[in-house]
């Protein structure tokens, strides 16, 4: 069996910082398992703008993005395999793959970084009623068929969920000439951006309904001819009297995004309920030693410059595992409290000598005027006021080496909401 | 009086912009500076990046997605996408490349953002 220090399976962003950074961090013997016939992930289909202002300083589309990236890799010479889908994982670190030329083939490794990203959520996951009709599809596969291929999955267009996803459909289905007729949203808020709302629906007169959804859908000939939406009262459940129908030919779900985490499952990785992805300590390593998991295959991100951060910080950690084992052994677990609905690193180790850690956490509900702080066994820490979280853009704390050294003596760090107005 | 929503930051005020007197735009219900900056721009020269993706032959890529180098003045977003519907590349395209050269005569490139290598 060929054996490697760091393989890491997925070739996004995620992957292809990861792998470089661990690369920088002197493991050169990588190699990156990627199931598309290129990389960048999922950044190749997202041709709008608006990625790496944070990284780059300037406002990039998605496929500039990647390139920068993937310029990263070839200028070292990191192996990567395209064509490869990756279908086991094991505790011991042995990483199965499929590819047209070399079959089924089987990889030890030292260290294993997963970087799967996610996947839609589909019809099934949110139960729709009505016509199993062809004309149904999730936003990021319309997006795959119109900005990849060339092909318009339809003329008269509603889409369900105003999430950023959602929102740039609208916009490029206008482009290319169908009209959108509503998005229509099951909460009293959209978790999209302004800036997309603004560009990407008010820009074009395209209706936003809150507090709807799609009741049913019906279909003449096998598609889709209209959908049924309705009001939902405060408990999310649809008003039958408020239904209306509008006419279409084409149903977009952009409902949620969800981790990739089958390979994790398989090694035996424990994974979290509330994010869907691994429990990782600081290093951004999982319950199992030697595997580390960061991107959106780890929680759901909304900026892909905090997952180059991330997963440079995971490669680095990475090599350091392969160059001088395992370090931990004790943790202080972190928590949200008040409002914050999840926080990641869900561990931090004791033994930890690190310069800084990066704490990522997303709030249940928007919150105005409020104080976000960091309390230790139930001292404040750490305090940062904002004027507004919301659930739809993560927030970072960094914490420096001095309050890293006071955690060591913590047992429990927990990061919370003080003095919030919910919005 | 015109309405709009702010775009800096998740607070998306609500603005009301007064342009009775163009010499003296008046903008409330902005929280920041920044608000009253988007608003007057917003009235007097509201412009967008458009990106869209035009057909390349002789490569295994089907299509390259493109941009505008610059953004364009908003009321020429669909004049300028009729022009990029006409056009086609031909690989080897490199990000940067010149796919439309002054769109709609706005002096503003659309230019490949993406590398498409020849077959
Ligand atoms: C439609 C859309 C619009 C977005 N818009 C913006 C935006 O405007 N600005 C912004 O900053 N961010 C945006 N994002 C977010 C950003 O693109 C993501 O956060 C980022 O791409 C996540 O990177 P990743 O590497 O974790 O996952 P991905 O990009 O999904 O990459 C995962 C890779 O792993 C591969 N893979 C998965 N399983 C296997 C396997 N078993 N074997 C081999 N390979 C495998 C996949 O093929 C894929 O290439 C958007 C995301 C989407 C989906």
């Amino acid at each position: 069996m060929r054996k490697c220090d760091i393989v890491v399976v997925g070739g996004g962003p995620a992957g292809l910082a990861a792998a470089v950074s661990a690369f920088e961090a002197g493991t050169k013997d990588i190699v990156i398992l990627e199931r598309e016939e290129r990389l960048g992930g999922i950044l190749n289909q997202c041709i709008h703008n608006g990625f790496g202002l944070h990284t780059f300083k300037e406002e990039l589309t998605g496929p500039e993005y990647a390139d920068r990236f993937e310029q990263l890799v070839y200028q070292r010479g990191i192996e990567y395999k395209l064509g490869s889908t990756v279908i086991n994982v094991t505790a011991d670190k042995t990483v199965t793959y499929v590819s047209e030329q070399e079959g089924l083939q089987k990889i030890s490794a030292k260290a294993i970084i997963l970087t799967c990203g996610c996947r839609e959520r589909p019809r099934g996951g949110i139960n729709i009623a009505g016509a199993r009709a062809a004309g149904i599809f999730s936003a990021g596969t319309a997006q795959k068929l119109v900005n990849i291929d060339g092909l318009m999955p339809g003329k008269e267009v509603v889409i369900l969920g105003s999430g950023d996803i959602g929102l740039i459909m609208a916009r490029r289905m206008t482009f290319e000439g169908a009209k959108v007729k509503a998005v229509v949203e099951l909460m009293p808020y959209s978790s999209g951006l302004n800036r997309n709302i603004v560009q990407c629906l008010n820009d074009f007169d395209i209706p936003l309904m809150f507090s709807h959804t799609v009741v049913d859908i019906k279909a003449t000939n096998g598609r889709v001819s209209s959908v049924v939406i309705a009001q939902v009262d405060d408990k999310l459940q649809p008003i039958m009297s408020t239904a209306q129908e509008i006419a279409c030919d084409t149903l977009l779900l952009s409902v949620g995004l969800l981790p990739e985490n089958e390979l994790a499952g398989y090694a035996g990785v424990e994974l979290s309920p509330v994010t869907n992805g691994a429990v990782v300590d600081d290093q951004m390593m999982t319950s199992v030693e030697g595997i580390f998991e960061c991107g959106n295959v780890l929680h759901v991100h909304d900026l892909v410059d905090y997952v180059s951060e991330e997963s440079s910080h995971a490669g680095k950690c990475a090599a350091n595992y392969v160059q001088n084992g395992m370090s931990a052994t004790q943790y202080v677990p972190t928590c949200g409290t008040n409002g914050v609905r999840y926080v990641v690193p869900q561990k931090i180790r004791k033994d930890a000598n690190v310069e800084k850690i990066s704490l990522r956490m997303r709030v249940a509900n928007a919150f105005k005027n409020v104080e976000l702080a960091v309390l230790l066994d139930g001292e404040k820490i750490f305090s940062r006021k904002r004027p507004i979280v919301t659930p739809g853009e993560m927030e970072t704390v960094v914490l420096g080496s001095e309050l890293v050294a006071r955690i060591k003596q913590g047992s429990k760090l927990e990061v919370t909401l003080l003095k919030g107005e919910e919005k | 009086m015109k309405k709009f929503i702010c775009i800096n930051c998740p607070l998306g005020c609500h603005l009301e912009v007064d342009d009775s007197d163009p010499n003296d735009i008046k903008v409330s219900g902005n929280t920041c500076p920044r608000g009253k900056i988007y608003a007057i721009n917003e009235i007097t020269a509201p412009k967008r990046m458009v990106t869209s993706s035009v057909p390349v032959s002789r490569s295994d890529l089907l299509r390259v997605s493109v941009k505008t180098s610059q953004p364009i003045p908003k009321d020429k977003i669909f004049d300028c996408l009729n022009e990029i519907k006409k056009a086609h590349a031909e690989a080897p395209v490199a990000i940067g490349d010149v796919i439309v050269s002054n769109v709609c005569g706005t002096g503003i490139d659309v230019v490949a953002t993406r590398n498409a290598h020849k077959i």
